[in-house]
């Protein structure tokens, strides 16, 4: 199927204007892949015919499905493996010193999809159950896609999904199989809860995390985005809270609130903090 | 490189599986069932088997006990592969000494992350 020029900078625009996200190339040679399905169940022939039916406001939920179809909910159980590593080695060791009075800790996981990568940290502390009791865990786990929210909160996932990062042990202790497929255990359920946001907007009630991912998000905004997200999830962050990007993403020439933690790779502080170290170094 | 063979007795899944793997920088043998991949370990031990349930001749769980039985010292890594996704066939295949489970379907990211976790790729 031919997607005119006009037809794919409509979408773009419908994009952006809902979410901030660019059509970016890669999403571009898969509209059709995105779309199809959402075609089929409307009965449209084809995408110029959609463009034509979105144009006259026929039908205003048309472009909400529209937007929750091109979005990319590509996630699975500890992405990359390495970020989660640096957590446990560095990030939680040392919360758990910070935090020892008040024993509560708040994570946010921005942009978390179908909620693999909240789970993913509630496994992280439900493995250490001796180390974390008597604590209060609150994992928010964030995404613009309101179906793809939902999915997360139903915490349910098809055979494919389930195994995709975890290993078969991993697998058996924290999800038993149901009809409707392998559903998260309680354990995994209880620190955990979901909600629609949109990355640019003001960050979560209440704030106040002491670790934020937003990990593969912000390589689809273009830099004036960009640039507000940081200012958003930088604002969300405790003083000396740490944020954590994905591979290949970085603050560096993007933003001048937060900086490279130099004590540990991958993982971000607030700017003001880091030059408060320096000083205390000095 | 670090060696694997496909133990399944369809040419298509170990077509797909060859493919995978050898993205993954792994040397490939195959096997079309149990017998001949003991028969293969034998003459030479993989670092990794990739190993289907049902099969003709000999099974994947007939394989994996024999294997184990024969007490190698280079013993190598089994991980399942099979459409038999229930609990009671996954805690069956782990009691008996396989390190790693994959339920078919499955893509390249699942199996490179099965072979990490058991510390072959």
């Amino acid at each position: 199927m031919e997607i005119s020029d006009s037809s794919s900078r409509i979408l773009a625009g419908l994009l952006e204007a809902r979410t901030g996200q660019q059509l970016t190339l890669n999403r571009r040679w898969r509209l059709e892949t995105a779309l199809n399905h959402l075609l089929r169940e409307r009965g449209i022939a084809s995408i110029d015919e959609l463009i034509t039916i979105l144009v006259m406001g026929k039908e205003p939920s048309l472009a909400g499905r529209v937007v929750e179809a091109l979005l990319n909910n590509e996630t699975y159980f500890f992405r990359d493996r390495a970020p989660f590593d640096t957590l446990a080695r560095s990030a939680l060791p040392a919360l758990a010193q910070k935090r020892a009075a008040t024993k509560r800790l708040r994570i946010w996981s921005a942009g978390c999809s179908t909620g693999q990568e909240p789970y993913s940290l509630a496994m992280m502390f439900a493995e250490e159950p001796l180390k974390w009791q008597g604590w209060t865990i609150d994992i928010l786990g964030t995404d613009v896609s309101e179906a793809a929210v939902q999915r997360a909160r139903a915490g349910v996932y098809t055979q494919f999904e389930v195994q995709r990062g975890l290993g078969i042990a991993q697998m058996i202790k924290w999800f038993e199989e149901t009809p409707d497929g392998w559903r998260a255990a309680e354990g995994l359920r209880r620190p955990v809860r979901f909600q629609v946001h949109n990355l640019l907007e003001a960050p979560p009630h209440p704030g106040g995390f002491d670790i934020v991912l937003c990990r593969n998000v912000l390589l689809y905004l273009n830099t004036e985005m960009r640039e507000r997200a940081f200012e958003r999830l930088s604002s969300a962050m405790v003083p000396d809270g740490w944020l954590m990007l994905g591979a290949g993403e970085t603050v560096i020439g993007q933003t001048r609130k937060l900086t490279a933690d130099k004590e540990t790779r991958g993982l971000y502080i607030l700017a003001g903090q880091a030059e408060q170290a320096d000083r205390q170094v000095a | 490189m670090k060696t694997c063979l496909i133990v399944d007795d369809s040419k298509v899944i170990r077509k797909v599986a060859r493919h995978i793997l050898e993205t993954l920088e792994f040397s490939v043998d195959e096997a079309g069932d149990g017998k001949e991949a003991l028969e293969h370990c034998e003459a030479s031990m993989p670092d990794v088997v990739l190993l289907d349930w049902n099969m003709p001749v000999m099974s994947g769980m007939e394989f994996l006990k024999l294997l184990r039985q024969r007490g190698h010292s280079d013993q190598p890594k089994v991980v399942f592969c099979t459409t038999e996704n229930d609990m009671a066939h996954i805690r069956a295949a782990l009691e008996a000494g396989a390190d790693e489970y994959v339920m078919k379907p499955f893509d390249r990211e699942t199996l490179h992350i099965k072979l990490q976790l058991v510390g072959v790729a």
